[in-house]
């Protein structure tokens, strides 16, 4: 059991130096670097820099090294001192810019995830054991909807609805008054009335898959022997429905923790866009439209290793709760 | 030959002993009327992208500054109680004087009947030859126009737009699709009938590009694709980012079947009959699983489609001059424009329709693939 967990863990270091390699990689396509934008930019405005000057830029950038000294010089920071790098459009550390919208997107994407169960595991248990009833045939309905209706384009919508019909402005995570007010319990109040909106947002797509999952897994569980057994034993519905098939159909739930993480970090980007949220989104894109490598690569970089950390866990997770693969 | 399978009832054969597979696949399919109706919806939505210049009213890029959001038009039947058929009323422009805000009305003097095979804006069909046969169109003024779904910032109709962007978004599902279809079934079957180390170092590779983050990886591919290149070619780039992106599914598919049926009994035979790997593999092994593969690609496309979509809307995927169904989101990214304009959010519509009947598709051909179910 350790043994295997341990296992586990030491083969998702190789996969966080490839995704290192391959972020670093995706940021060095681009043709030209970051003084060739910001000479553009430049040019834009009227001024004008001599080659020389771009020569000195880049070196001072240390954009003129090979390119594996490049990437050493870049990770071995990152390893050792848990520094990004200089966000070159921004001028500052990008650790700095980093952490918080880390932790808002990862905050949103838990969120998420969380609400995706509350509403997958309850509703698809009632359709598997209430099947072609009314509200079965409602929720299968919704669950399609929800399966074909893009993230962003749910939050257009809602966006739209709340502001044509309910004259409330969603978007943000926070009111103006707030945005840079210390945090208070109003403040605190005023985040959950914005943040909802993309946790409700993202957690729709996910939950209408787990929904006809858990709903296939339950009516096959519900057919198995041992669910007689248990009502022939005097035993009531609630009980046996919810000690028994219920635990095994769980099962694809914790082996797809780790895809509805990148799902839901995905989802949170693009949303993020169109809510003008501030989490990693929006920064994310402006980064790479600005080419500024070191950050984009530090938030493409963080992402993944969180992702992969996620996977990790669905394993362990699916090797505690089923014996079945514990003991294989 | 001695006759033994005469059974004593003397039964006359039945359709069904004798159908061939792909017959029964289609009987099954027939029962699920939804992917039926989806069958339908995605054949007239391929029809509408291939004939898009015969039916979209109008050029896509033909402005018209008089005609900047146009609500979409009502078509009525009946002028004053008389039937005449379909038309539109003209367009009553007016600007309102405090916010100078343009605001358009129904104009019910003027009745603006539309015309079927209409002459209008010339085109090369196909790049064949030039015409300007429409489906429809309106008789009228020269400033006379029909938007059945609104106009955009330009006075561009966009249902014309719409129709057109539909050819791309559509195409680039199927393109996508082709490339990952190519990428997941060669290292899906190579996994699958080599198994051991080769199958281990194929599996990793899948799983990393699965715990990659789609989206951020997308928008870093989309972002190295220089602005200034071919619109036509950055296309084509696009579809082959998502399809890098998109095989590890398909190979899982096949390279699971593969593993199932390296071990069946017909494979034996086969080999056992002394044919060469190459004709197992071709002959025996890979028509089994056409079905697995037809399902697996249908539920791809429109995680393409919605990849497509979701590029071109964040202004990483294709660009302006190309029309796209996510480029013509673009127009809706704020809320002043949706509240001022809601109707643009129509691209939005069609990309939904698209992926829902895509979906019911793909269930009811692996439903209907499934030789083993009731």
């Amino acid at each position: 059991m350790l043994w295997f967990i341990l296992k586990r863990i030491l083969w998702s270091i190789p996969t966080m130096v490839l995704i290192s390699i391959a972020t670093f990689i995706i940021i060095q396509l681009p043709p030209g670097d970051y003084v060739t934008a910001y000479i553009a930019e430049l040019e834009e405005t009227g001024e004008s820099i001599s080659a020389l000057e771009a020569e000195e830029l880049r070196a001072s950038f240390g954009l003129d090294r090979p390119l594996v000294v490049q990437y050493w010089d870049w990770i071995s920071k990152i390893i050792f001192y848990g520094d990004f790098g200089l966000s070159l459009d921004w001028k500052l550390p990008v650790s700095d810019l980093l952490w918080d919208r880390i932790a808002l997107t990862l905050m949103i994407s838990t969120l998420s995830l969380l609400l995706t169960w509350i509403i997958a595991i309850p509703i698809g248990v009632y359709s598997a054991t209430r099947q072609y009833s009314v509200f079965d045939y409602l929720f299968t309905v919704l669950g399609f909807l929800g399966r074909g209706i893009p993230d962003f384009l749910l939050a257009l919508v809602l966006m739209w609805l709340g502001f044509a019909y309910f004259n409330f402005h969603v978007g943000g995570l926070f009111s103006p008054e707030y945005a840079d007010a210390p945090w208070t319990f109003a403040k605190f109040w005023d985040l959950l009335a914005h943040l909802w909106v993309p946790v409700v947002v993202l957690a729709t797509g996910g939950a209408a898959g787990l929904l006809r999952v858990m709903r296939a897994n339950m009516l096959e569980e519900l057919g198995k022997p041992y669910v007689e057994t248990a009502y022939a034993q005097g035993m009531g519905e609630r009980e046996v429905v919810w000690r028994y098939p219920v635990r095994v159909a769980l099962n694809p739930f914790f082996s797809t923790v780790g895809w509805a993480l990148p799902a839901l970090i995905s989802g949170d980007v693009i949303t993020a866009v169109v809510l003008n949220l501030p989490t990693t989104g929006p920064l994310l894109l402006r980064a790479l439209l600005n080419q500024d490598m070191y950050m984009a690569g530090g938030f493409i970089l963080i992402l993944s290793i969180f992702t992969i950390i996620g996977t990790l866990l669905s394993d362990i997770l699916l090797t505690l709760t089923d014996p079945r693969i514990r003991h294989a | 030959m001695t006759d033994v399978t005469t059974s004593p009832t003397d039964e006359p054969t039945r359709v069904i002993d004798t159908a061939r597979p792909l017959t029964l696949m289609w009987w099954r399919f027939k029962k699920h009327k939804l992917a039926l109706w989806s069958l339908y919806a995605i054949g007239f939505l391929y029809f509408v992208a291939a004939f898009a210049e015969f039916l979209a009213p109008y050029d896509p890029f033909k402005h018209s500054k008089l005609h900047a959001y146009v609500p979409p038009m009502s078509v009525h039947l009946f002028h004053e109680g008389e039937f005449i058929g379909p038309f539109v009323y003209g367009l009553d422009r007016k600007r309102d004087p405090e916010t100078a805000r343009l605001s358009f009305a129904e104009d019910t003097d003027k009745v603006l009947p539309i015309k079927f095979f209409h002459r209008g804006d010339s085109y090369h069909f196909w790049g064949l030859y030039e015409t300007d046969l429409h489906l429809f169109g309106i008789e009228g003024g020269r400033r006379d126009r029909i938007y059945l779904l609104g106009s955009d910032s330009l006075g561009r109709d966009l249902l014309s737009r719409l129709i057109y962007g539909g050819r791309v978004t559509l195409s680039v599902g199927l393109i996508g699709v082709f490339f990952s279809f190519v990428i997941g079934i060669t290292l899906g079957s190579i996994a699958g009938l080599v198994g051991g180390r080769v199958d281990a170092a194929i599996q990793r590779v899948a799983e990393f590009v699965r715990s990659i983050p789609t989206i951020p990886l997308w928008l870093g591919l989309a972002a190295a694709l220089p602005i200034h290149w071919d619109p036509i070619f950055v296309y084509l780039l696009i579809t082959v980012i998502l399809a890098l992106i998109g095989w590890t599914n398909l190979a899982r598919v096949v390279r699971g079947h593969f593993m199932t049926i390296r071990n069946q009994d017909f494979v034996l035979a086969a080999q056992l009959s002394g044919a060469k790997p190459r004709r197992v593999v071709t002959r025996h092994m890979l028509p089994s699983m056409t079905s697995y593969v037809i399902a697996a690609v249908t539920l791809a496309i429109p995680e393409m489609i919605l990849g497509e979509t979701a590029l071109s809307f964040l202004g990483l995927g294709l660009r302006p001059p190309v029309i796209s169904w996510g480029v013509l989101l673009q127009d809706a990214q704020n809320l002043r424009s949706i509240s001022l304009a809601p109707w643009l959010l129509a691209p939005g519509g069609a990309i939904v329709v698209t992926i829902l009947a895509f979906n019911f598709l793909g269930d009811g051909l692996r439903d209907a693939a499934d030789p083993y179910q009731k």
